[in-house]
């Protein structure tokens, strides 16, 4: 007989994408902490930012993984037994808000300069610098709306791309701020 | 009275932080960055061993913090001190002992740019410690100190390494008494949550075939008495893991040994029937489990960990209950009925009947005879360091242990040279103690070295080499799975009987069975550290083994 439950490494359900805001000491050393950890126990990161959060002490990282629920929830529990990280929330869970600022330098040609520009206008991106054969364009938004501008951008050339991941933000009065419920093992 | 502020160094702020903490005793070698320290040292009040390699200083502390419970230190300079110090820290890392390293480091203005001795320590150490240190200023110190031996002892114990630049240890300044501890982000849970008690004991009444799995957890937590309560209340067998040995007395009626991979059959068996699996301080290491797809099948499991992370980590529980294991015991024992003996008690007695621990002696010099022989002669009260081969599950086997904190061996990591300094440790911290090390031919000469602190420091240790002129373990290996192809196995080795004289301490070698008592006896009543060569069958094997791979009832010999 073949019982397959014992195997935790096969359960979990489905691979759904997770958005991940950590509270951590802002130390040095406190990004090779995390990244090291996803990194050895063969944890995936789509994205990872990081900066100082409204407490000076202390920085906020957001980080998109991928992952069936067993998965996820070895990642929180590996990421709660360092001593840096203060609290995680799984805004996916709840009612959120996402945003991604993506640089786009693409190549332009005196006929195709307006038809770009349109595209900047249709998808409420920004000019940021230009070039004689180039236009750079910065644009943010949630993920969809930027693949989209991308893709409409990609017949004229991009030369150059950069985007600085996610970050979230859980909507109305709710917060991932450290007070809002402290850190807590989520096994029991 | 107000506040005393006093001029010191950073070295001396460490030495009195150290102070703070207990320390009583440092296993360490010198060099250049932790000069500093080494000069603060030599008034200090704290016992400094020194140890011949750095990994004997980390092997040792670990061993002194294996034996006492309390957190062993080890110190060592930059560079080459500190990466030899890299896997005595994962050695603690793995079996979760309580141990602060601490590393001498070039000069601030000198980091980051390649320079003499100059190694990442706290880069190298990431994935291998609890949590660690660099330290940038010198008012930092004492409160890192502080947090580094409460992180270390608390929760889950681990290792926690202290990077000093030397900067920071010449520097003279006030001295500040640190405050309280404040991180937020690590609070240990240690009571469980009394509705999964409550599942836990719920599943318990129900059981029928109920079997304890206890790992090392119960020996760390100091769980013990409350384990033997338990399985007494539930009249539940008890199998312990290689770390759990002494975690519940081997020669109780209930004991079934230990599991796994090199276990009895009867505890295997009793596993793979079980209608109920309560694993205690224990995390289903795969030389446990053997298949997980048929570990335990019809099995509801509970588990009790202080570590969350380790629960469904490898497999999937219907019962977690995080927090201390003595603690969680007890919260369960408040609230469960007693059962009764039962057809079940009676299956595995028939099977411990059926299937004993056992070899075939034939009057030859066996290893598990000379082991058996150790413990007959010691009463189960020594204190036994093993490394890491045969010789360590022959000792698994046949030394019946009987008291935590007996049985010091490399579980997690499997460190070849770990018993020999651990010996070291385990002296220090318990002079009265008889201590042996169980060694095999290969492993003893990783570390042999720290024989000589043995005689520097008149430790009368015993080292026993089970010496079959093999790596036994890989022998086996390759003549079970590789066709007796015995690649690279096979030692030449030196005289260690002249060896062990060359060190001041004293050899035996034993051939015959009959010189295995005087031996034994002429090395107990010794007042230096003696090594035995014990000439060994050289292809006797390790049995039962459940093959890799194979499922736990599965087991060859």
């Amino acid at each position: 007989m073949f019982d397959s439950r014992r195997l935790a490494t096969d359960l979990g359900g489905l691979n759904v994408t997770h958005t991940l805001t950590v509270l951590v000491e802002n130390t040095p050393g406190v990004l090779a902490r995390v990244a090291g950890l996803f990194s050895r126990r063969g944890f995936n990161i789509d994205s990872l930012a990081v900066g100082r959060s409204e407490n000076p002490g202390i920085s906020r990282m957001t980080i998109v993984v991928e992952g069936d629920d067993r998965i996820l929830e070895q990642v929180t529990k590996q990421l709660h037994k360092l001593i840096d990280v203060i609290k995680i929330t799984d805004v996916t869970r709840d009612e959120f808000v996402d945003r991604e600022l993506v640089m786009i330098k693409v190549n332009t040609e005196t006929s195709t300069r307006a038809e770009i520009m349109q595209l900047v206008d249709i998808f409420r991106a920004r000019i940021v610098d230009v070039g004689p054969k180039s236009l750079t364009i910065e644009v943010t938004g949630y993920e969809s709306k930027i693949n989209a501008f991308e893709n409409s951008l990609r017949p004229f050339g991009i030369m150059e791309m950069v985007r600085t991941g996610k970050v979230a933000m859980l909507r109305g009065f709710k917060s991932t701020t450290i007070n809002d419920n402290p850190k807590k093992e989520e096994v029991n | 009275m107000g506040v005393c502020s006093l001029k010191l160094s950073g070295a001396e702020i460490l030495i009195k932080s150290l102070e703070a903490e207990k320390v009583d005793t440092i296993f360490g070698y010198p060099g250049g960055q932790v000069l500093p320290i080494y000069d603060a040292l030599y008034d200090a009040d704290i016992r400094h061993i020194l140890c011949r390699h750095e990994q004997g200083a980390a092997h040792a502390a670990d061993g002194y913090a294996r034996a006492t419970g309390r957190p062993g230190v080890c110190l060592a300079t930059s560079g080459p001190g500190a990466t030899n110090l890299v896997t005595g820290i994962a050695t603690a890392y793995m079996d979760s002992v309580p141990l602060v390293a601490i590393t001498g480091q070039v000069p601030q203005s000198l980091l980051g740019r390649d320079s003499f001795q100059e190694a990442d320590i706290v880069g190298i150490t990431l994935p291998i410690t609890k949590h660690n240190y660099l330290v940038r200023d010198l008012s930092e110190l004492a409160g890192i100190v502080k947090e580094a031996f409460y992180i270390a002892t608390t929760g889950r114990p681990g290792p926690v390494l202290i990077d000093i630049p030397r900067d920071v240890s010449a520097t003279v300044d006030e001295y500040e008494v640190p405050g309280e501890l404040n991180l937020p982000g690590y609070k240990p849970v240690l009571e469980a949550d009394p509705l999964q008690v409550m599942e836990a004991a719920k599943a318990i009444a129900e059981s029928e075939r109920p079997v304890i799995y206890a790992g090392g957890g119960v020996v760390i937590s100091g769980a013990h008495e409350e384990l033997l309560r338990l399985a007494e209340l539930l009249a539940a067998p008890v199998a312990t893991t290689l770390m759990g040995l002494g975690g519940f007395p081997g020669n109780h009626p209930l004991s079934l040994g230990m599991l796994g991979m090199h276990g009895t059959k009867y505890a295997n068996f009793a596993v793979c029937e079980c209608d109920l699996l309560i694993a205690v301080g224990a995390r289903f290491d795969d030389r446990v489990t053997g298949k997980l797809e048929t570990f335990a099948p019809g099995a509801k499991v509970i588990h009790i960990d202080i570590d969350p992370a380790e629960i469904g980590k490898n497999v999937q529980v219907d019962i977690p209950i995080v927090g201390d294991v003595k603690k969680v015991l007890n919260q369960l024992m408040d609230i469960i009925q007693p059962r009764l003996g039962d057809a079940w008690r009676e299956k595995i007695h028939a099977w411990k009947k059926e299937y004993p621990v056992n070899f075939c002696d034939n009057g030859e010099l066996k290893p598990q005879a000379v082991i058996r022989d150790i413990y007959r002669l010691t009463g189960g009260n020594a204190r036994i360091t093993t490394d890491v081969g045969q010789h360590q599950m022959w000792t698994a086997q046949y030394y019946t242990f009987t008291k935590p904190r007996s049985f010091i061996s490399s579980g997690g990591l499997g460190t070849m040279g770990f018993g020999m300094p651990a010996a070291v440790g385990v002296q220090v911290g318990c002079p009265g103690d008889t201590v042996f090390n169980i060694a095999g031919d290969g492993s003893i000469q990783m570390n042999i070295q720290e024989l000589c602190t043995a005689v520097n420091y008149e430790l009368p240790i015993n080292v026993a080499i089970m010496d079959n002129g093999y790596l036994g373990m890989v022998r086996q290996w390759q003549e079970l799975f590789y066709k007796r192809r015995y690649s690279h196995t096979e030692l030449l080795n030196p005289d260690f009987v002249k060896l062990a004289e060359a060190y001041g301490a004293e050899g035996i070698r034993v051939t015959k069975r009959s010189e295995v008592i005087p031996a034994l006896e002429q090395a107990i009543r010794s007042s230096k550290p003696v090594m035995l060569d014990f000439m060994v069958e050289r292809e006797e094997n390790v049995m039962p083994m459940v093959p890799p791979g194979e499922s736990l009832n599965n087991m060859l010999g």
